[in-house]
């Protein structure tokens, strides 16, 4: 054929090897990008919607107006941030494939049965969310709102699943290999409640809350910095940051429990965390610093004994921690992956800490004088705080993903055996960069864009008036304006 | 078990193609409805039909993907390393499509629209290209079994597998316009009706000669696929002719709601049709003709799981879907943003919103 002519040039550059282009390098980052950019949008999808209906209740049983202006329009943003949400996430399905087909033919059988069970809540949560979203107008109030009640128990079902496919890359379990290195027996339960799943699943669930509530508060706070500080953009503070405050304290709960848990069952990567060259007893915990080529721990601040006294309080400074040299080198992260993990596990737990500061602040002046600080520099501090818990969230998977380097299932598999064959990965990844940084750019604006029409538009004109009675309505006429 | 898993792979690819090919289709008359004046209408409608519905029916493929993977993982694995290329596209245009999709409704500039739109667009021709394609490949047995990868470029570009994109691609658009003739009925826009009235007519025929010739092209390319088309699976290829017929005869006979509402049954049972005709046709190789479905599976407990979940899915999903379209259906949803009701509601009825500026407020 012609076209396959024309096309010869292409297929001397993306053939398998073409060029000495090894795919792996490739595949990881364009794994990598996807799922970071897709990880900021999920925390919107998953807690947004019950931040709306705490407002929508409210605004039903309390007859507050604002409250449920302000749950329509956040329904009006979820529309937008869920849409994008749902099409990343579909590149992350696909990429499985397309980047890791090694993997998935040797474990799709049981690595892709949390996936079923997330695909079940997806489906359930794209049909309410949009029948709420919809449904404003037509819709008599309680329906409504109880339409919207699906949506926030398959977000939390679907995280559940999702994570613990991540946790059983950790921990695989629940199968046998037989001797041709097939995957058999299989134990769903034993798959999807595999060892690692309890804490992970409820450490990002939690971590979704905690971010969708610091970011959509950051908006408020920064509109209330700039003057708006009207009873709507409080309410929208208030419902969002308080969500936000209570995840932060079960979050560091959760996270030092799931820290010790890791020294117990994942030593290398808590070599990693902790950037322990040679395994041995009062170890130091160093804020930052970094492991050197040759074993040395250099730079950074040394807290004397305190990562041995964190990991086992009952036999503190005398715990033993695994150094990195004790693991053969193929089967742990190399130097550099570690002091990315530890980097990212420092970066994570300060600003959980200030976060946690933040969140006892807003919590003690509320219970003395049921107010906000009024110093604006809880405001300030509060709209960066958005921002802030997204990178705490990055941080996170960096630490369990790149330390679980080389693995893609820990002790199964390797990253670099996983991989396609594919030397055209670097095209797809520059493809998607551009392409992901273009939605961005235009997802920021389009939000800005209607905020700054619903700003506008004056809620207490006799336009505004969910719940209205059902009519018929035409793409032309204007019998179905917003009136 | 086997078999089970299989049919339940199929219905989830019956799933995509009836209802999320119609999103697709309604994407394609979106790319030719013409200038910003002329195509507003249409494009309003077409945004008012699929906003509230195109995001579940996206979830068919998610479906797919994860039943294809889980049950048959290695041959996930060939066809993902074989045609990296058609769907790393088709997975860029669903985000093109997606997004684009949900920024358009929110701006009312008409560059803007303008802009997004063609994006939308676009991105839902060469999505169902590419997966047509995938499907030819994969039909025509250019996909190798045993988790190795063919050949990146001529397992797709192919006469079948362009046969195979170029049908999914009319295939949608004729489902999508049976389906905008309904809705915009429902919108009170009997010229709108019958825009895509001679549309759904037009595409019938055009589909129809692609099927015709692509009785040629397989005879040529694919003789096992061929042969079972002509042979067993032969009624199921003669009942979605007469789907497709019966939709012109319905379209050129009358022009009431019940007629439409009939024809896009017979839309949905033509595509349902080629799609249970390729399963049937392939049968029982899940890669023809070197790869047999019973020794593709993943082992019993995976398979079980997924009936298990499939089965959950149906008292789930199917109440929660049908009570989705039933709203849908009854004007209980409104796909309406503050934009385009803002545009609205100064507009004169003969001005198109879409084709206005932004209003002056």
């Amino acid at each position: 054929m012609l076209i396959q002519h024309a096309l010869h040039g292409f297929r001397e550059v993306l053939a398998p090897g073409a060029l000495g282009v090894d795919p792996v390098p490739w595949a990881r980052s364009q794994m990598a990008f996807t799922l970071a950019a897709h990880i900021i949008l999920v925390p919107l999808g998953v807690a947004w919607a019950f931040m709306a209906l705490v407002a929508n209740w409210r605004g039903l049983r309390k007859h507050d107006a604002d409250a449920l202006l302000l749950a329509e329009r956040w329904s009006k943003y979820m529309a937008v941030t869920f849409a994008v949400g749902a099409v990343t996430g579909t590149v992350l399905t696909f990429e499985f494939g397309l980047l890791w087909p090694r993997f998935m033919d040797r474990f799709g059988a049981a690595f892709g049965i949390p996936f079923a069970v997330e695909g079940l809540f997806f489906f359930l949560e794209a049909i309410f969310v949009a029948i709420y979203i919809y449904g404003w107008k037509r819709l008599t109030p309680w329906v409504h709102f109880w339409s919207g009640v699906p949506v926030v128990v398959a977000g939390i079902g679907g995280t559940v699943s999702v994570v613990a496919a991540n946790a059983w890359m950790n921990e695989p379990g629940g199968f046998r290999l037989n001797q041709a290195g097939k995957v058999v027996d299989i134990s769903p339960a034993g798959i999807f409640f595999n060892k690692a799943m309890p804490l992970e699943t409820i450490h990002m669930l939690i971590a979704a809350y905690l971010v969708a509530g610091f970011l959509i508060a950051s908006v408020y706070a920064f509109a209330m910095l700039r003057g708006r500080r009207d009873r709507y953009h409080r309410l929208g503070f208030l419902i969002a940051f308080t969500v936000a405050a209570i995840a932060t304290p079960l979050q560091m709960v959760v996270g030092d429990e799931l820290a010790r848990w890791v020294y117990q069952n994942e030593p290398t990567k808590f070599a990693a965390i902790e950037i322990v060259p040679r395994t041995a007893r009062d170890v130091p915990e160093t804020l930052f610093g970094f492991i050197t080529s040759d074993g040395q721990v250099r730079g950074g601040i040394p807290v004397p004994g305190m990562a041995s006294i964190l990991s086992d309080p009952a036999t503190g400074t005398n715990t033993q921690i695994r150094g990195l040299a004790s693991f053969p080198k193929n089967s742990r992260p190399t130097d550099s992956e570690a002091n990315v993990v530890h980097w990212a596990w420092d970066i994570m737990i300060g600003i959980a800490t200030g976060l946690f500061v933040l969140s006892a602040w807003f919590a003690v002046v509320w219970w003395r004088r049921r107010d906000l600080p009024r110093t604006r520099w809880f405001l300030r501090a509060a709209s960066v705080a958005g921002v802030a818990s997204v990178v705490a969230l990055e941080s996170g998977w960096v630490v369990t993903e790149v330390g679980r380097q080389p693995w893609i299932a820990h002790g199964y598999m390797r990253v670099k055996e996983a991989a396609t064959s594919s030397s055209g990965v670097w095209a797809t990844f520059l493809v998607i960069v551009a392409l992901y940084a273009a939605v961005a750019v235009t997802l920021v604006l389009i939000l800005r864009l209607m905020a700054r029409r619903f700003r506008d538009h004056d809620p207490t004109a006799e336009h505004h008036l969910p719940y209205s009675p059902r009519r018929r309505r035409g793409v032309t006429a204007g019998d179905g304006k917003r009136s | 078990m086997t078999n089970v898993v299989a049919a339940i792979l199929v219905l989830g690819i019956l799933g995509y193609a009836v209802f999320g090919g119609a999103d697709f289709g309604a994407g394609f008359w979106d790319l030719v409805a013409g200038g910003a004046e002329r195509g507003a209408r249409p494009r309003r409608a077409i945004q008012l039909a699929i906003g509230p519905v195109w995001e579940a029916n996206h979830v068919w493929l998610i479906f797919v993907l994860v039943v294809l993977w889980t049950s048959f993982p290695e041959t996930f694995g060939s066809i993902m390393l074989t045609l990296f290329v058609p769907l790393s596209l088709a997975a860029f245009g669903i985000v093109l499509r997606g997004s684009s999709f949900a920024f358009r409704k929110e701006v009312s500039r008409t560059s803007s629209q303008r802009n997004f739109g063609a994006a939308f667009a676009i991105s839902s021709v060469i999505t169902p290209f590419c997966l047509g394609a995938v499907a030819g490949a994969v039909a025509t047995g250019r996909v190798p079994k045993g988790g190795v990868a063919g050949d990146l470029w001529a397992s797709w570009l192919n006469p079948t597998s362009v046969l195979g994109g170029v049908l999914a691609v009319s295939a949608c658009a004729f489902v999508a316009a049976n389906n905008l003739v309904v809705e915009a009925d429902r919108f009170h826009e009997p010229d709108l009706s019958a825009y895509f009235r001679r549309r759904a007519v037009g595409s019938a025929l055009v589909t129809g000669v692609i099927a015709v010739a692509g009785i040629f092209v397989l005879r040529a390319d694919a003789a096992y696929l061929a042969d079972r088309l002509s042979g067993v699976a032969l009624p199921i290829v003669l009942v979605s002719a007469a789907c497709g017929v019966g939709t012109i005869v319905l379209h050129r006979g009358t022009t009431n709601l019940r007629a439409a509402r009939a024809a896009r049954l017979l839309a949905m049972g033509a595509v349902v049709a080629v799609v249970l005709a390729w399963a049937v046709g392939q049968w029982p190789y899940l890669l023809p003709t070197s790869l047999k479905i019973a020794d593709a599976a993943a082992p019993r407990g995976t398979l079980i799981t997924i009936t298990v979940v499939f089965a959950i899915a149906a008292l789930t999903i199917l109440p929660a879907l049908g009570w989705l379209y039933w709203l849908d259906q009854h004007d209980f949803l409104e796909a309406e943003s503050e934009a385009e009701s803002k545009s609205e509601s100064g507009a004169a009825p003969e001005v198109a919103p879409a084709a206005k500026p932004e209003p002056s407020r």
